[in-house]
């Protein structure tokens, strides 16, 4: 390849770089140094120590943690038993389907289903316990996240799953590993790497999420993403915004790096 | 045997069930004459007759797709120059930073995206409104159409490349005969995520849009927010019907672009 070594290639997207990713990040760095009348100040980082902004952030990785833990939960079986399916890829594209309809689509349909008469409710009845205020709780929000993120889970987890060679799992039952072992001590180290790259890609999400948060949840969750929308679009303050921002980047680097993936087991 | 073999389709099944059931009740309740999402009254296809003479809807629609369509062609060029990029960096370290800060993107939530496009646009004094949306969408789709076309690339052997130039073929020979055709199937995977991520899109759009101009997924959010109005109902059966037009055709696309190379180029 060294006879390719002029890379013109690069111009384009080393432009797209410079300014679609470089810039904004700095952008929004600097930003946050400024109050919105203007002027030079470290005031929006002092206020983010503030208990009231680091309960929001607390409580919103809550959430997001809640999120993650609950998708992993209902998408590692999933996965497991897709691959265990005749024509698994046809199984998976179904499974990956909805997460192709618009994500307000999906939101819009939970206010139906949750509202005060809606389907939920009407369920609930039937089965004698009773209708109760569903939407804007928070067990409409986590639900309804897990709903939009758990494709995104199943994904990486059943390409890991899949990639998984059959043999090794032979050769733990013939050394008598039962099938609880074979799953702690095989598969799932295995297949960890999708399990992560599966909580990277709905934990950073579910820390940002702000629609779901206006639509099902009413403004009761306030997340990181919902904070920043509110600076930059409701009271115009960028600088608060932009803080948040940064510390919600400070947050994604950090569970990129606890997440991140070392091709370990492919060699 | 068989008392195992059942749970995994019942849990199966009941993962299906509610990943479709939403969508389906959207679209169950877009037939409904009481114009309520929860009382079926009567049969009526008066939403989709609402729907296709509203001619606000459907200038929404078309800048929607033309926004995808546009997006999705510009990023897939840079993005496949990018991959080449990327794959012919000739130090490691060069190639490595490439893909981490192409990476960065991806991994950023929506509303970091966009509240620092919105800084940068603003900065450089772009007015918000088409041409500000279509570029946000071509900067978040670029790493996406990258990250698609990149294995193909790799995978695809060196001494190829090496013969075409022994025979006499001139680089730009090399990119077009040997190198673009064999990635081909990278090309028109990149091209479609960037068209869903174009269309999916919402928290982007929603930060960069300014009063005149709005796609479909910030339209869907502001009626949302009024609360439950059928017409959004019938709109989402249509896009629908599209989504799985589209995913039946890549599909289909992919499957048969897998075969010959499943066969010929064993790793």
């Amino acid at each position: 390849m060294r006879t390719n070594s002029r890379n013109f290639y690069l111009i384009p997207y080393v432009l797209w770089i410079a300014l679609f990713v470089v810039t904004p990040l700095l952008l929004v760095l600097y930003y946050s140094f400024f109050d919105i009348e203007g002027h030079f100040t470290l005031e929006n980082y002092r206020k983010f120590f503030t208990p009231v902004y680091l309960k929001m952030t607390l409580s919103s990785f809550w959430y997001a943690f809640l999120i993650t833990l609950f998708s992993l939960l209902i998408a590692y079986p999933t996965a497991y038993l897709l691959t265990k399916t005749k024509h698994k890829q046809l199984w998976l594209l179904l499974i990956i389907l909805p997460s192709w309809i618009n994500l307000l689509l999906k939101a819009y349909a939970f206010l139906g289903i949750f509202g005060t008469y809606g389907a939920a409710n009407s369920f609930l009845e039937a089965l004698g316990i009773g209708g109760r205020q569903i939407l804007f709780t928070d067990f409409s929000f986590i639900f309804v996240s897990v709903y939009i993120f758990l494709p995104f889970m199943i994904l990486p987890i059943f390409n890991s799953l899949d990639e998984l060679n059959p043999t090794l799992l032979d050769a733990s039952n013939d050394l008598g590993g039962s099938s609880w072992v074979t799953f702690k001590r095989v598969i799932f180290p295995l297949t960890l790497d999708g399990v992560k790259a599966g909580c990277q890609i709905v934990f950073i999400p579910a820390l940002s999420l702000f629609m779901l948060t206006r639509l099902i949840a009413g403004n009761r969750v306030i997340t990181l993403g919902t904070a920043i929308e509110q600076h930059f679009l409701v009271t115009q303050d960028w600088g608060m915004g932009s803080t948040i921002a940064v510390f919600l980047i400070i947050a994604m680097v950090f569970i990129m790096v606890l997440t991140g993936r070392r091709k370990r087991g492919i060699l | 045997m068989k008392k195992i073999r059942k749970w995994p389709a019942i849990y199966l099944a009941l993962i299906f069930i509610i990943l479709y059931a939403p969508i389906l009740y959207l679209i169950f309740y877009s037939f409904n004459s009481g114009g309520t999402m929860y009382q079926f009254e009567g049969f009526t296809l008066d939403w989709y007759r609402e729907l296709l003479t509203d001619t606000r809807l459907l200038i929404i629609v078309l800048n929607t797709v033309i926004i995808a369509l546009l997006s999705a062609a510009i990023s897939t060029i840079i993005g496949v120059a990018g991959a080449l990029a990327i794959a012919y960096a000739r130090k490691r370290r060069v190639k490595n930073t490439l893909l981490s800060l192409n990476n960065v993107l991806i991994v950023s939530p929506d509303v970091i995206i966009g509240a620092s496009f919105l800084i940068l646009f603003t900065m450089i004094g772009l007015k918000l409104g088409f041409v500000s949306v279509l570029l946000a969408h071509i900067a978040f789709s670029v790493p996406i159409v990258v990250l698609m076309v990149l294995p193909k690339i790799e995978e695809m052997s060196t001494s190829m490349i090496y013969a075409a130039m022994d025979l006499g073929a001139s680089r730009f020979d090399v990119l077009t005969k040997v190198i673009l055709p064999y990635i081909t199937p990278g090309i028109f995977a990149g091209f479609f995520m960037a068209l869903t991520y174009s269309l999916d899109d919402f928290a982007v759009t929603f930060f960069v849009t300014g009063n005149g101009f709005t796609t479909l997924s910030v339209e869907i959010y502001s009626l949302a927010r009024r609360g439950v109005s059928l017409n959004i109902n019938a709109l989402s059966a249509l896009l629908f019907l599209f989504t799985i037009i589209l995913v039946a055709g890549y599909y289909f696309i992919t499957k048969r672009n897998e075969k010959p190379n499943g066969m010929g180029v064993r790793q």
